[in-house]
């Protein structure tokens, strides 16, 4: 739809927006992953919290995730129209104001900070707001456009959830959060060049320095080897350290064994003659790896 | 059809609208239910 179209449309309809547009500005599979990891930080941390302010806690990092989705989208709606993945998204897609998108955000950030510090503690929002700050002007606003360690450093705020969930119930951080914060950011380098790898001329075409782009699909496949490697047995550390058993420690190994053969094949993997069939396999069981290692600290810890 | 396009903009701004008032009611009572628990801590 070209600008003209859009202004005269908008001239008649004041928005075309429904609810499932608001709801797609929040991200909602990220929000699945990032709920789910907090949930396991709150359930293995030592204490217990009352059930409606640990579901309050995981509300608010929900809405706090959604929000900083919700930000992201606003600031990289130009980028977000060249890309095929991304250009269906409601701003681009035209169906959803900017400023609207923006003011969604920052609302949302603000109520799941101020109802977290008030509902749960100072702590737990204090990190949510970190979490969120980072993820918005640290990757989206300063590393994303800049820098093929954009996804290296901004993980760090996908890291944060099982942190803020510890933090809920026992209101400090130590060792045992920080170890689960290190799994989801060492995680999250072969998980995302995974994607890349597949979609690397979208990126291109955008002007985005991932990877691939700037060094090519071999450099990228050797750095997803050697984090996927050094995941394996981070992922176990945690029976170490009294956080999981030894029933988590063997499934953690198991599921890293196969998360490393699925970075070996695209190693191998000869691009052009595959269409990237082994890139879209890894990442697609990349989102399942971390699934089942928090479901399974969960369930060792519940047992 | 601008016609239509206005009752169908119209129909969904009360939709949002809606929306908005049951997530306010929402979030009152999630703080009446925290306000309550923590009174029961104490």
């Amino acid at each position: 739809m070209t600008d003209f179209a859009l202004q005269a449309r908008s001239a008649a309809t004041p928005s075309l927006a429904t609810w499932r547009d608001y709801v797609a500005l929040l991200k909602p599979r990220v929000m699945s992953l990032v709920v789910f990891t907090a949930l396991a930080g709150l359930v293995v941390a030592p204490g217990a919290i009352h059930p409606v302010l640990g579901l309050t806690a995981i509300l608010c990092v929900a809405v706090g995730s959604g929000a900083s989705g919700a930000i992201n989208m606003w600031y990289d709606r130009d980028i977000d129209a060249l890309m095929t993945r991304t250009r269906a998204r409601p701003i681009p897609g035209g169906r959803v104001g900017p400023e609207d998108a923006l003011a969604f955000g920052v609302f949302l950030a603000a109520t799941a900070v101020v109802t977290m510090c008030l509902a749960v503690n100072w702590v737990a929002g204090a990190l949510l707001a970190l979490a969120i700050l980072f993820y918005v002007f640290v990757y989206t606003v300063w590393l994303k456009r800049r820098t093929p360690q954009n996804i290296v450093i901004g993980g760090a705020a996908g890291a944060f959830p099982p942190l803020i969930g510890w933090a809920a119930v026992t209101g400090d951080i130590g060792v045992a959060p920080l170890l689960l914060f290190a799994i989801i950011f060492v995680w999250t380098p072969p998980h995302f060049w995974a994607l890349a790898l597949y979609r690397s001329a979208d990126y291109r075409k955008a002007g985005v320095p991932m990877l691939p782009v700037v060094a090519g699909a071999r450099e990228t496949k050797r750095q997803m080897l050697i984090y996927t490697a050094l995941l394996v047995p981070l992922a176990a550390a945690p029976a170490a350290v009294g956080v999981a058993g030894s029933a988590y420690a063997i499934g953690a190994l198991g599921l890293g064994a196969m998360f490393l053969v699925c970075a070996v094949r695209v190693w191998r993997e000869d691009d052009a003659a595959s269409g990237h069939r082994a890139a879209r396999t890894m990442f697609g069981y990349s989102i399942f790896y971390l699934f089942a290692l928090f479901a399974l600290m969960i369930i060792d810890r519940v047992a | 059809m601008i016609d239509d396009d206005g009752h169908e903009a119209q129909r969904r701004l009360r939709g949002r609208n809606l929306a908005v008032l049951v997530a306010l009611l929402a979030f009152v009572v999630l703080f009446y239910l925290v306000s309550i628990v923590k009174m029961m801590d104490q």
